[in-house]
């Protein structure tokens, strides 16, 4: 069940909860991810859902949280991490496919693992909760039917 | 630079710091928590969201307003069948893939450049969703 044991999962958890906070109680605002992509787009498109005024307020502290996120997973790769920098051997047809499903779901259920999974659960909402346990519950079945399928990791 | 920025920044570090620490930036060990051969990511969201709803349910009612002034922003979303469909294709994309829009940024920083091929494929669906489905 816990082959990597309990250490990093916690605290991992625990310096991501700390991150969303700091920005919580210095700024009033919900630090999640899956926005970005579209308040990105809206620096490029005309459309008017790219446009929306929570986009165009929020597009540019996005950006710069996004690239917080990066620094900080390069910092802990260079400090801390036993084995270096790390590439996946996840195919990239599926890195493509998948990523293409998540950018689509993520925008059309308004959040994603840290906007429905953190920030949602943590403002106790119901409809962040019924969104966790559906993407948790179809992500697993899915993953079990392509690992039957035989491909790998 | 806005003085907002540079907190969000250093709130994004430790996120991301986080993420490699807690081991999501590998698509890897996300895929053995989705066939269920090491549940360590339920520990990681959990501890997560536990500081955070501390935070987010605590602090409103100690401050007035967050230190740079403004509001408490509440996060609301209303159950729809958007919701659900959304989130099973983000499931099918997620047991596919491995990632999740936070971990493929913070993939970046553990040099994993692969992710770059499915943050292409977020952008382009969250382009199809927004322009085809709204």
């Amino acid at each position: 069940m816990f082959p990597l044991g309990f250490f990093p999962y916690i605290i991992g958890g625990i310096l991501i909860g700390v991150g969303v906070s700091f920005i919580y109680i210095v700024t009033g605002l919900h630090a999640t991810q899956s926005s970005f992509f579209g308040t990105t787009i809206s620096f490029f498109s005309k459309r008017p859902y790219f446009l929306q005024k929570q986009y165009l307020d929020s597009r540019g502290w996005r950006i710069t949280f996004a690239v917080g996120v990066i620094l900080g997973a390069f910092i802990y790769t260079i400090t801390l991490a036993a084995e270096g920098f790390f590439t996946t051997s996840v195919e990239w047809w599926r890195l493509a496919i998948g990523g293409f499903l998540v950018g689509f779901g993520t925008r059309l259920s308004k959040g994603c693992t840290s906007g429905h999974g953190i920030s949602g659960l943590a403002s106790l909402s119901t409809t962040s909760l019924f969104a966790v346990l559906t993407f948790i519950t179809v992500g697993i079945l899915t993953a079990l039917v392509i690992q039957s399928l035989g491909v790998f990791p | 630079m806005k003085s907002k920025h540079v907190f969000v920044f250093i709130g994004g570090i430790f996120f991301g710091f986080g993420l490699a620490f807690g081991g999501m930036s590998k698509q890897e060990i996300v895929l053995s928590f989705l066939q269920l051969k090491d549940l360590g990511l339920l520990l990681l969201l959990g501890g997560s969201a536990l500081v955070t709803a501390l935070t987010i349910n605590i602090v409103p009612k100690v401050l007035k307003k967050p230190i740079l002034g403004g509001v408490f922003k509440k996060r609301t979303r209303t159950l729809t069948k958007r919701t659900i469909i959304g989130a099973i294709i983000f499931g099918v994309g997620w047991g596919i893939s491995g990632l999740c829009p936070g971990s493929a940024m913070a993939s970046l920083g553990i040099g994993n450049l692969p992710a770059l091929i499915g943050i292409a494929g977020m952008f382009l669906g969250a382009y199809v969703m927004g322009r085809y489905f709204t």
